[in-house]
């Protein structure tokens, strides 16, 4: 236990400013696994090692001399198909079968791409310099890194293209009939495969940005991919499926608490403070569902 | 038809798995030592577990060439066999309980990392199999009374015990506060001993004392409280992604510390993929090419830095060199044991007394390298071109310790 930051008020200031910039980015990841989950009933394992892939997109156009923040434009575009083609070769197989099903399959899948992205990149830490500099607050006291600003601002660009997209399009429209009810869709005309394909297709695209932002703002790591699925996890579970505001702010609280714990608890309790929050979730619905049935009883 | 092929393909298959397997090597065959070694080359260990083979074909090639081994009037080759371990510690233990008893070695090289020597250990000493290892230096493969282990390293608490004596020095004699970040891993944690030993030994006061976690990208909260603390020294030790991120978020969140003190610098490649960034920064190292030591087969470091770039087109780091320092103490041993007994082999093995390129090698009762100092580079960037440079133990010294680090705003 430190008390540091109590004793140095200003170090609050840098935990919730840190803690809502990667909370925004956090909700990025979150609004691809929301998606998927809600349309295709699908919880998807390998949702971090999408993440990651979409991060070695954005480190291998660095190396060769682009600036890494284009990744953000040509990780999505890439990361969509192999959503795709990653649809037509397993999802679309355990779309309709059990959830226990499709957990298993794409633990399979999460495997499999941390074993590839070893073979083919290494196992070397690696990260894109953005050379973006910093921005000082309050005398030098607090400093934010203008590449997690950057990173957060590229967040909310994507969110709301996303929301609008969902609003105004056709297939965006198609998408929502098809998590509504898909059968009900499928009989009025719309091609739920399509549509399935596509889905997928954006929650691997959204992945895509959101692993160049992390090369961007911290270190990938062809193992680093389980933490950004249980965050997103964590993150829908409070929201609620559907509820996209609602994932734009518990992914900001869980950044917050995720800072204001490493602070007070200690950094190798981050994730474990994680996983303790979403026990404690659980429990708290459990408690309250059943509260709720006796009600009805 | 189709069935028949199926069954002839898997028939000669089989066969061709039987032939090799019988043809099963032992310890000397021919003119061949036999030495072999589980190594990871997939998982996450593989980058350094292709470095510590690299070192160890370089090493036999070299020593081939040279006129090989002198045992009983007799010349032998080395030859190794390998095994990829998965960097999965059950799997290495198995590999090993494989390459003795069903390949019939005798002898044995180590793999990579702390935790899968002491995962092999254990099974080299049941067989009585001499072991020479060149890349697990935590403090507990030591003290477990092994009789067949030997390390040419040296352990891990020495690692940065010497940047607390040196932030001392400077400081005119006087205690320092230090922060520490360290892994959770059997490796940073003793590192973290050393320092702590180092602190008690002068008095000086630990201000910060933080763990970081194996899943680690993010150090914001740890460098926030180092810049509200102002430390004398901050130490961090994590693996590479340790020494990254402590980097690049030290030169984001424009931490001032005089001294940064660290390990795994060189397996970051720091000074290339952080350039200036990285400069100042003080790393611990086993070994650096500009020491002086010198042996009859490489030579001395810079030629060793030149004959391995020569080979494998990247600049050695220490896990190269120090496996194939590993090579040069068995010869040593074979030779003077003059026989292949094991046992024989293992007493020859603790009575090494030698100097090679890598540094001396004596080992103590528990199986260190206690011969060999530890060395502290520190990044030095002229322009864009950064390098690094050996600023202690000052017998080594290539350059002169910059202390304290400049403020980032006058950088």
């Amino acid at each position: 236990m430190d008390l540091l930051i109590f004793q140095v008020p200003i170090l609050m200031v840098q935990a919730s400013l840190d803690g809502i910039l990667l909370g925004i980015l956090f909700a990025l990841i979150a609004y691809g696994m929301a998606l998927q989950w809600g349309v295709m009933n699908i919880i998807n394992i390998a949702h971090g090692d999408l993440v990651i892939l979409g991060g070695y997109i954005t480190y291998f156009m660095y190396l060769s001399g682009i600036h890494p923040a284009l990744g953000v434009i040509v990780a999505p575009a890439i990361m969509y198909f192999v959503g795709v083609g990653l649809y037509k070769l397993v999802i679309n197989k355990v779309v309709d079968r059990d959830l226990f099903i499709s957990i298993l399959a794409t633990f399979g899948i999460s495997i499999l791409f941390m074993q590839l992205m070893n073979f083919a990149f290494g196992a070397d830490v690696v990260l894109a310099n953005s050379e973006f500099g910093t921005t000082m607050l309050f005398d030098n006291s607090v400093t934010l890194p203008n590449s997690k600003i950057f990173s957060a601002i590229i967040s909310i660009i994507f969110a709301i293209g996303l929301v609008v997209y969902m609003k105004k399009s056709k297939l965006g429209r198609a998408i929502r009939a098809t998590a509504q009810n898909a059968r009900a869709a499928k009989i009025l005309g719309v091609d739920t495969e399509k549509v399935y394909a596509a889905t997928f297709g954006i929650n691997a695209a959204l992945c895509g940005v959101a692993g160049s932002l992390v090369a961007i703002t911290f270190t990938i790591h062809p193992y680093m991919g389980l933490p950004y699925t249980i965050r997103s996890f964590m993150i829908v579970i409070i929201a609620g499926l559907g509820n996209l505001p609602g994932v734009a702010v518990s992914g900001m609280g869980l950044g917050v608490f995720e800072e204001f714990a490493d602070y007070i608890l200690g950094t190798e309790f981050r994730i474990g403070s994680v996983f303790l929050l979403l026990v404690l979730i659980l429990v708290y619905r459990r408690f309250k569902l059943s509260k709720k049935r006796e009600y009805l009883k | 038809m189709k069935l028949n092929k199926i069954i002839l393909s898997f028939i000669s298959a089989l066969a061709l798995l039987l032939s090799t397997s019988i043809t099963s090597f032992a310890k000397v065959v021919g003119d061949k030592i036999i030495l072999g070694s589980a190594i990871s080359l997939t998982g996450k260990y593989s980058s350094n577990g292709v470095h510590t083979q690299n070192g160890y074909n370089m090493a036999v090639d070299r020593i081939n060439s040279m006129g090989g081994v002198k045992v009983g009037g007799k010349t032998y080759k080395f030859e190794i066999i390998y095994y990829d371990d998965e960097s999965n510690p059950k799997r290495a233990a198995q590999l090993a309980e494989r390459l003795i008893s069903q390949d019939g070695v005798e002898f044995m090289l180590g793999p990579y990392s702390s935790g899968l020597t002491k995962a092999i250990a254990p099974v080299t000493e049941k067989y009585g199999v001499p072991m020479v290892e060149a890349n697990g230096a935590s403090r507990s493969l030591f003290t477990k009374g092994y009789k067949y282990l030997f390390a040419v390293l040296a352990p891990a608490n020495l690692y940065l015990d010497v940047a607390i004596d040196l932030a001392v020095e400077k400081n005119g004699g006087k205690p320092v506060t230090v922060a520490m970040a360290f892994e959770q891993d059997a490796f940073s944690q003793d590192v973290r001993l050393g320092v702590l030993e180092a602190i008690d030994r002068t008095g000086s006061k630990k201000v910060i004392d933080d763990k970081l976690p194996k899943e680690l990208n993010d150090m914001a909260a740890t460098l926030a409280k180092v810049k509200a603390v102002k430390p004398d020294v901050l130490v961090v030790s994590g693996h590479t992604k340790g020494a990254l991120t402590a980097i690049r978020q030290i030169a984001e969140m424009k931490v001032d510390v005089p001294m940064l003190a660290m390990t795994h610098c060189d397996a970051a490649k720091l000074s290339k993929q952080h350039g200036k960034n990285s400069q100042y920064a003080l790393c611990a190292s086993q070994w650096h090419k500009t020491l002086t030591y010198k042996d009859d087969f490489f030579k001395d470091g810079m030629t060793y830095d030149a004959d391995f770039k020569k080979l494998f087109d990247y600049a050695p780091p220490y896990q190269a060199a120090e496996s194939s320092a590993a090579l040069l103490v068995f010869k040593d041993a074979f030779e003077r044991a003059d026989s292949f007994d094991k046992v024989k082999v293992r007493d020859a093995l603790a009575a090494t007394n030698m100097q090679t390129f890598y540094g001396n090698i004596k080992f103590a009762e528990g199986g260190q390298n206690v011969d060999k100092p530890m060395v502290l580079f520190q990044v030095m960037c002229d322009g864009d071109n950064c390098e690094n440079k050996v600023v202690a133990p000052t017998k080594w010294a290539s350059a002169e310790l910059i202390h304290p680090i400049p403020s980032w705003s006058k950088r």
